[in-house]
């Protein structure tokens, strides 16, 4: 019988410990698998970071680095420089790169490091237990923001995929979600597009990928997932913010 | 081989190039910066990886990556800078990842000031970061060690896997002083391979991970085990220490780096007066020679032990370890960047030996 379909080798047997309904499990295959298609998982580096994601070194069939939280950024900074001709990537949560992170992912932007940053924003830090994030929107409940979010208090949410595209390094920059069929395959071809042209030496490059936790929003997966769709991309648009490629034109 | 004339800062970072050294990141801080300037020009045309980044914190983290990455890294910055890297000093020890780390010392706490100081023994010896971990920390007396230290100090850091601090104060990173290059330079090719580096598998091996993280208390206390027995073995061979005129000393000064040169001066003082003084200089301040201390203070003739630091009493208390009550400790310094002068280290010694 024909095989039309079998898991990526890009990504290990290993269980692992995403919560049900979470989306980690698809955002990981479409990275491992877009490695697998450009052939280059044999000379990929990835950069796990401190959050939901900080296993990802068990489930990557790569060489893997654990970083500090929010780190990430300037350990590929360090990899990438020392093996200039090899894939170097970050997979980083929301707390991670937009708050605790926040100079180190600006500044491998402003570089222009040949890294691909895998953006995970969920609105919440998952592993610590929902708490407030800087993605968090006005309003939505935390357990920091009891209330919800106060504008106020708290501010609004961080866009960071519109801030990075303000910088002469970043090469190519954009939103996307895993939210239907069709979202995903949109997911894959940006994910690719973004490992390519690393391997081209263009810059600085970084997909955000807007993911639910069913688990600290309080919902159904179904119910998180419409949740996702309603409430955060009107305040995070999807959409390509900087695409050096199309720019020569 | 002729001797030549080198600013403290720039022999060590050319000891480090000489060292096989092909990667720096850093951060501007005084009394350090000759240290980047020079890396920033001397780095490249060795063909290596000189960055300068947005902080002392992604500093120490590239120097996770490019170490990860299987190269002979190193970072530099003087006090409050080395505050900022603690978090990546220990994540190193944690992922057993090999770095050199150079503090060149100011004056404390805070900001402190930027003139020479040792307020940053605690912080260099007991760990500043978080966990049960250990740095090899190397501090030399001027710069002829400087230069002679720096290939051991990465030998030593891919040896045992961990990080390996210099610890100097201010005076020697900023003062010249003639300098032998004694040591054949080395080339990234003469180093020894790193198979359990992040380099890509190339299709030959299973990936490799590099972690600090064990989230099963059982797995995390045996990775401490691990590395508790490697710190003995370092313990056990890799103390280093000097003895000067230590026959027949009434006294014996203990100091590290320029009060060391201090102790010496007063030791002369004090033998115009016929009184014989010897010192005794860590050069290792971890692993710490407390052996070799506890002997040299139990000679019969030993009536006083006296440490001199540019701090208000931070080794004194190792010191006092090794010399285990068997002779009077006494401590005289100056902190802040103040330097004690030869005159007030001789009278401490005269007032230890009630005279």
């Amino acid at each position: 019988m024909a095989i039309v379909y079998q898991k990526t080798k890009g990504l290990t047997d290993a269980e692992t410990h995403y919560c049900p309904g979470c989306t980690h499990g698809i955002i990981h295959k479409l990275v491992a698998e877009s490695l697998e298609e450009l052939g280059v998982l044999e000379k990929t580096v990835g950069i796990a970071p401190v959050g939901c994601s900080v296993f990802a070194y068990d489930y990557f069939n790569c060489d893997m680095l654990e970083a500090a939280h929010g780190r990430a950024p300037a350990v590929a900074t360090g990899v990438k420089r020392v093996l200039p001709d090899h894939v170097v990537f970050t997979y980083q949560g929301d707390g991670d790169l937009a708050a605790i992170g926040t100079a180190e992912i600006v500044h491998a932007a402003m570089r222009g490091e040949k890294i691909t940053t895998i953006f995970v924003n969920n609105a919440i830090y998952g592993m610590t237990g929902g708490q407030m994030a800087p993605t968090t929107l006005v309003g939505q409940r935390a357990t920091t923001a009891p209330l919800g979010r106060d504008r106020n208090h708290a501010g609004s949410p961080i866009r960071m995929a519109e801030i990075l595209a303000t910088l002469d390094g970043a090469a190519y920059i954009e939103r996307v979600t895993v939210i239907s069929p069709s979202h995903i395959m949109k997911a894959k071809r940006a994910i690719k597009k973004a490992f390519e042209l690393q391997m081209e030496g263009r810059g600085f490059t970084m997909i955000e990928v807007l993911s639910s936790c069913p688990t600290n929003w309080g919902l159904t997966p179904v119910n998180a997932l419409n949740w996702l769709n309603e409430n955060m991309i009107p305040v995070f648009p999807l959409g390509v913010f900087k695409d050096v490629t199309k720019e020569e034109v | 081989m002729a001797k030549e004339l080198w600013k403290g800062n720039e022999a060590i970072a050319e000891a480090a190039i000489r060292a096989g050294c092909r990667c720096y990141f850093g951060y501007p801080i005084t009394p350090q910066s000759e240290i980047p300037e020079y890396m920033s020009l001397h780095m490249p045309e060795a063909g290596g990886v000189f960055l300068q980044s947005e902080s002392e914190i992604a500093a120490i983290n590239m120097v996770y990556g490019a170490s990860g990455a299987g190269a002979r890294v190193m970072t530099s910055s003087s006090s409050p800078g080395i505050s900022l890297k603690q978090e990546g000093i220990s994540y190193m020890c944690g992922a057993e990842l090999p770095g050199v780390i150079v503090n060149v010392m100011r004056g404390g706490p805070g900001l402190g000031t930027i003139q020479p100081a040792q307020g940053d023994y605690y912080q260099a010896t007991r760990g500043g970061g978080n966990g049960d971990y250990r740095l090899i920390v190397f501090a030399p007396a001027n710069i002829q060690e400087v230069v002679d230290l720096m290939q051991e100090a990465f030998e030593l850091a891919d040896k045992y896997r961990m990080p390996v601090m210099m610890l100097l104060d201010g005076m020697i990173g900023q003062m010249m002083e003639p300098v032998e290059w004694k040591r054949p330079a080395l080339s990234p090719e003469d180093l020894p391979a790193k198979p359990w580096a992040t380099t890509g598998t190339k299709g030959e091996r299973r990936p490799n991970i590099i972690n600090s993280l064990f989230i099963n208390p059982d797995a995390c206390n045996d990775h401490n085990r691990h590395l508790e027995e490697k710190y003995q073995r370092v313990i056990e061979n890799e103390q280093r220490y000097e003895i000067n005129d230590a026959d027949e000393a009434e006294v014996l000064f203990v100091a590290y780096g320029t009060p060391a040169r201090l102790a010496r001066a007063a030791a002369r003082l004090l033998g115009e007066e016929g009184i014989k003084a010897g010192v005794f200089r860590p050069i290792t301040v971890w692993p710490y020679p407390y052996e070799a201390l506890h002997e040299a203070a139990s000679k019969e003739s030993v009536r006083a032990v006296v440490t001199v630091e540019m701090s208000t009493g931070q080794m004194v208390d190792d010191v006092r370890i090794g010399v285990n009550g068997i002779k009077p400790v006494s401590f005289v310094g100056q902190a802040g960047g103040v330097i004690p002068t030869p005159r007030e280290v001789a009278d401490a010694a005269r007032k230890a030996l009630g005279r």
